[in-house]
């Protein structure tokens, strides 16, 4: 089994190097694509056997670091991921193989880039774990600033790659506190001897910055919304599915397991409060985009703080000896991470599409496209209603649970902690109405009323290899919604992984909690839906046999355009993006996003035409990015002052690191 | 004493009351509406001690009730209102802070009058713990109306809602002595705020002197 | 027989939601007018008005996609399962282990999303307005509700409609502020989702303070007669719900057979006669808010249930 895990990262890396061979003959594309689609099935494939069966023997591969032979395996919760992963990579690499190629530079990344999460997911050590995190930040950021023409894609990649460097920066102390503690650095033994005091602490600080800017949870969130939509679509299908769960992985991993099932229940606190206001933040700001793209990256932000949420209260609950509430709320957290990822991923995908066919990402140049693209519609509204939580597709499965376990938060005897969890609960269902507001936005705008440009009314549908790619992660997301209950019991090993106790799970198609006292039949409410609509339509249609009639729409009293101009009706009459995000913004944008508006009205007899402005701003960018850039300055001032230096100072300037050095070392020594 | 004891479930319930009227009072932007809220208040309050002294048999309790029914609940607010009318003043509330963050902190004082009762009793009967903090709770509710209204009417009624926690939760504590007495006096400290409001408006109305009004006439004698 | 009873009691259940959902708009509807020194029309009136527009074609605009033909079952469909969720005059239906709340939630959220579909099809200023003020004031009702919820939750110790009912009813609680916090929460929520003074008005076609009725703009026919029924559904499901929860006295259990059914019928229809009258009293003296004001208003009900949740934590704290 892990053999075939390995073949298929050999394959990916293989297809990296025939990709730069290959160049820009007009197979390279295909000949990529496929083999990653091949790959991706091919982890998804291990990843079922590895949780539906016994966890294999993990599997020395015969090259590696000089101390020690890298080592791969898989415990069920990286399998759970790596189903994730080969779901979601299946989608894209199926959507690219469809769609007409791209600039040459973005195929040999891609592979690179689904091997890196796959060895950040396979590994056993943390070498390899941060060696896998590394490549798959590397060839994501070659990817983001693959279209490096437009400044504001360059601006994006830079500020990427600052953000992976400080994920970097934060992982590797965070690991190496754990392996400086352990003595080795392999996991069994970092398990073996969790940290404690300051060094606990330090490993919480570092994990959840670490991982948090990878995955990003608000405040380290500035670079996600630039980012995901700087990438062709495919990618940032990956990256916003996969990859941003990656990071939930390492979080979940080094902070759940490798730090041991005996930390005090206050170290689900941090989570807690970051999930939760990255949750709120990241949808409203979903509301406020015009962007289709960045909209979406920032509706994933939300559902990161959403999964984020879930591992904080597992965390809380094992620590004050809640078992089952702990597996209830580890449960929504995987089971929301598998959700989203694949939901995400077809959302982004019809993005793509969308971008293809009509030319344009803007809200405010899309419109009707329902006419032209049935398919790619229908696939968007199951994403949309899934990312919205309606029953009974996927979104809703997961959301319940973790508001289960959110309004379990109560039984922690702890007033402080109870009160936080009754505002973590009413932040959730916030944000998943906030969800429903974008996605109805997104939705709206893009498919229904009618074109707002020429450009958009002569859009088409999409090829039929990436209708297909659309519909999969639709269908999936359907499924999963009927089935949450089967679903949670092949989690089981990935939970019993997380709050370190065999998971109870009540067999059946039910989600339960409570004690089963409460229960959510996705099935029994799907089947009821669909029996009322059958016969509610066959009655009135009985009632009322006669055809809808058609007529020409009521446009508010405006007069039509010329048709031979617009002969889609005048743009202004329909609502527009920033219209649409009025009522939020003023509601909650303004104190929450700075956000604000203006109306330039002409004096009357002026000729020119009145502007309505608005925009926000992210706070986030004056917390953190203002600083760093001042902090950056001052640091590049006194490195501009050492060129000064003669040459005397220079050499004092060595010999003193040298020195320094020396001391350490003896003081290490003497220890 | 606990849940699901009549005596102790009614004096909740009407301290509960007491605490909500409190936030009606803070969400209402009509001076009328306040006004109304202050009467319930107070009929709220009538009731309470009433149902105190017939738990505890303490009939000078009902005395306590007697006087807050008739000041509290009809007396002063009808002066308020002939206040209200007879000056012509601002029907809508002028707030220093805004009704939804006056809201938000309304609900953290809450939390904190709870966080600090309930450690100081501890060892007390549940019925004397619970209504303090909800009896101190009206208390920091009333205070936070006086310091964030800027009308003069309105800083009587949070000046009324404090004083209404106060006897909240003296009358709630057995075998408090005094009760009436107290109650008799923060009355007459009431009423004479109220009629030093009167007296105060009125003057402003009738009596001050606009100096900025006397400048701009100064002309060229000056 | 207790299967028998349950499944009965349902298949009873949902007829008498289907009957009764008119009439409680067209006794809410008489009541305020007699209140306010009209006559009013029959409370029957709303059954005669959705059989003439059930009747009729409807007339959708040339560039209506499916989206507009689609939603007003999709959206019926959902208020309809959601109303057989809550029980009226007997407990233990066929559907009680279904009937979560926060289900509930989300069926009405399904409700709610395809309404706004349904405005924002034909791409007018009116409908895409209403859509995006309704889906932001869900933005400040589903935490509200949720609140009140977690309040149930920790008395009753699960969501379950029907076991949260049964906790009640046994009256091992006592009077709670709490639960009277949340009731209230719960009451202002009720008003927002169904689109009442003062959130929004039921009877009004004016653009500056419409919300629902802008999206139902372009419907017409048998679309619009399902939109009316599917809104005195959610009307009758959120009056049911409040005298389920905190009223839950003088259910039938559903085996018990006809005879016990009789009473617990009379005292639901008590108790929605009762809501009914506060309803339209609460309307007829207050004037609708400005659309801004909204969120205070639900932002109000927010802190209430929080507030209900914390008393709840310090007496679970004592006892």
């Amino acid at each position: 089994m892990l053999t075939a895990l390995t073949l298929c990262l050999g394959l990916l890396v293989l297809l990296a190097a025939a990709a730069v061979a290959l160049g820009r003959s007009p197979r390279a594309g295909a000949i990529v694509h496929g083999g990653c689609l091949v790959a991706s099935l091919g982890f998804a494939a291990v990843a079922l056997a590895a949780l539906l069966g016994a966890p294999a023997e993990p599997l020395t591969l015969p090259f590696g670091p000089p101390w020690a032979a890298a080592r791969i395996g898989l415990d069920g919760l990286s399998a759970w991921f790596l189903l994730l992963l080969g779901l979601t990579g299946g989608a894209a690499s199926l959507f690219a193989l469809g769609h007409p190629p791209g600039p040459a530079r973005t195929l040999p990344p891609f592979p690179l880039f689904l091997a890196g999460m796959a060895l950040t997911l396979a590994a056993t050590d943390a070498f390899l774990l941060l060696f896998g995190f590394e490549l798959m930040s590397l060839a994501s950021w070659a990817l983001v600033a693959a279209d490096h023409e437009k400044a504001e894609n360059r601006a994006a990649a830079r500020l990427y790659l600052g953000f992976a460097v400080l994920a970097a920066a934060c992982l590797i102390p965070a690991f190496g506190l754990l392996a400086g503690h352990a003595g080795a650095l392999d996991f069994a033994a970092m398990r073996a001897a969790p940290p404690e005091g300051w060094q606990a602490a330090a490993v919480l600080a570092l994990g959840l910055a670490g991982a948090g800017a990878k995955a990003g949870l608000v405040p380290l969130h500035v670079w996600l919304p630039l980012a995901h939509p700087a990438a062709p679509s495919h990618v940032s299908a990956l990256m916003s599915g996969a990859m941003t769960k990656v990071a939930l992985y390492v979080l979940a991993r080094l902070l759940l397991d490798l730090c041991g099932a005996a930390q005090p229940s206050w170290w689900g606190v941090p989570l807690l409060v970051v999930g939760a206001v990255s949750a709120v933040l990241g949808a409203l700001r979903a509301n406020l985009e015009d962007d289709a793209k960045t909209l979406l990256a920032c509706s994933t932000i939300e559902n990161v703080g959403l999964i984020v949420l879930g591992l904080g209260l597992a965390l809380a609950f094992r620590g004050a000896d809640l078992g089952p509430l702990a597996t209830l709320a580890a449960g929504a957290a995987l089971l929301h991470a598998l959700n989203h990822g694949v939901f995400k991923t077809g959302l982004f995908l019809v993005a793509g599409a969308v971008l293809h066919s009509a030319g344009s990402r803007r809200l405010d140049r899309l419109g009707g496209l329902i006419h032209a693209m049935p398919v790619t519609a229908g696939a968007a509204l199951v994403g949309a209603c899934a990312a919205a939580s309606l029953p009974p597709l996927s979104g809703f499965a997961g959301e319940w649970l973790l508001l289960q376990s959110v309004l379990a938060g109560w039984r922690v005897s702890d007033i402080a902690f109870q009160v936080l969890a009754a505002a973590a609960a009413a932040l959730a269902a916030m944000a998943a109405a906030l969800a429903a507001a974008a996605m109805l936005r997104m939705f709206g705008l893009v498919f229904l009323g009618r074109p707002r440009t020429p450009r958009g009314a002569g859009a088409h549908e999409v090829s039929a290899i990436e209708r297909a790619a659309l519909l999969l992660p639709a269908g999936l997301t359907v499924l999963f919604g009927l089935f949450p209950g089967l679903l949670l019991s092949l989690a089981a090993p990935a939970l019993t992984v997380l709050t370190g106790r065999p998971a109870e799970l009540p067999p059946g198609l039910w989600l339960t909690a409570g004690e089963g006292a409460s229960g959510y039949a996705p099935l029994a409410v799907f089947l009821l839906l669909a029996a009322v609509l059958v016969a509610v339509f066959f009655l009135v249609r009985r009632r009322s046999p006669a055809a809808t009639q058609r007529g020409p729409v009521w446009n508010c009293g405006f007069i039509d355009p010329p048709s031979h101009l617009l002969p889609f009706g005048d743009p202004l009459t329909q609502p527009t993006a920033g219209g649409i995000a009025q009522p939020l913004r003023r509601m909650l944008g303004e104190s929450l996003l700075a956000a604000h508006e203006a109306v330039d009205m002409p004096r009357p007899g002026e000729t020119r035409a009145a502007t309505h402005r608005a925009g926000f701003r992210d706070p986030a960018f004056a917390l953190l990015l203002a600083p760093a850039a001042a902090l950056r300055e001052r640091l590049s001032i006194q490195a501009e002052r050492l060129r000064d230096f003669t040459i005397r100072r220079c050499l004092s300037l060595s010999f003193a690191t040298l020195v320094g050095l020396l001391a350490l070392l003896a003081w290490i020594e003497a220890r | 004493m606990t849940f699901g004891q009549l005596p102790y479930d009614v004096a909740h319930l009407l301290g509960g009351g007491m605490l909500l009227i409190s936030f009606v009072l803070l969400y209402q932007r009509r001076v009328g509406a306040v006004i109304n809220a202050l009467a319930l208040q107070g009929v709220l309050l009538a009731c309470a001690a009433a149902w105190q002294g017939h738990v505890q048999s303490a009939p000078q309790l009902y005395l306590t009730a007697l006087i807050a029914l008739g000041a509290k609940a009809v007396l002063i607010p009808l002066a308020l209102r002939t206040l209200l009318r007879r000056l012509d003043l601002h029907r809508t509330v002028e707030t220093a802070l805004g009704v939804g963050p006056s809201l938000v902190a309304g609900v953290a004082l809450v939390a904190l009058a709870i966080l600090v009762v309930l450690p100081i009793t501890a060892g007390n009967r549940a019925i004397a713990r619970e209504d303090l903090a909800l009896a101190l709770s009206v208390v920091l509710l009333g205070m936070l109306m006086m310091i964030t209204r800027r009308n003069a009417i309105l800083q009587v009624v949070g000046l009324m809602t404090l004083e209404n926690g106060l006897i909240l939760a003296a009358v709630g504590v057995a075998g408090m002595p005094l009760v009436v007495e107290l109650s008799t006096a923060a009355l007459v400290m009431v009423l004479l705020v109220v009629g030093g409001v009167f007296v105060f408006q009125i003057r402003e109305r009738f009596d001050t002197v606009d100096i900025g009004f006397l400048e701009r006439h100064r002309g060229e004698s000056g | 027989m207790q299967t028998f009873g349950a499944v009965l009691t349902q298949v009873l259940h949902i007829a008498l939601m289907l009957a009764a959902a008119p009439a409680v708009v067209g006794v809410v509807r008489w009541l305020k007018a007699r209140m306010l020194g009209r006559r009013g029309a029959s409370p029957l009136q709303p059954f005669r008005d959705l059989d003439k527009l059930l009747r009729k074609q409807p007339v959708l605009a040339e560039n209506a996609s499916v989206v507009s033909e689609a939603a007003p079952y999709a959206a019926f469909a959902a208020s309809l399962v959601a109303i057989a969720l809550v029980p009226s005059f007997a407990r233990g239906m066929a559907f009680a282990p279904l009937a979560d709340l926060i289900l509930l939630a989300g069926l009405l959220a399904l409700a709610r999303m395809a309404l706004a579909l349904a405005g924002m099809d034909v791409g007018t200023a009116f409908g895409g307005l209403g859509a995006a003020r309704e889906m932001s004031f869900a933005a400040f009702a589903e935490p509200a509700l949720l609140l009140s919820v977690l309040t149930l939750a920790i008395l009753a110790g699960t969501t379950n409609l029907d076991l949260i009912g049964a906790t009640f009813r046994e009256g091992a609680l006592g009077l709670r502020v709490s639960l009277g916090l949340a009731a209230m929460a719960m009451l202002a929520v009720a008003i927002a989702e169904n689109a009442r003074i003062p959130v929004d008005n039921p009877a009004t076609h004016l653009e500056l303070t419409m919300v629902h009725e802008a999206m139902l703009l372009e419907s017409s026919g048998r679309h619009l007669a399902l939109w009316e029924y599917g809104a005195a559904l959610r009307l009758t499901l959120w009056l049911s719900l409040l005298a389920a929860v905190f009223l839950p006295f003088g259910t039938a259990p559903a085996g018990s057979g006809p005879l016990a059914w009789v009473p617990g019928l009379l005292a639901w229809g008590l108790k929605m006669g009762a809501l009914c009258l506060a309803l339209a009293g609460f309307e007829s003296a207050i004037a609708k808010m400005r659309v801004f004001r909204v969120p205070e208003f639900l932002g109000a009900a927010l802190l209430l249930a929080l507030l209900a949740a914390a008393l709840l934590f310090v007496s679970t704290g004592l006892a």
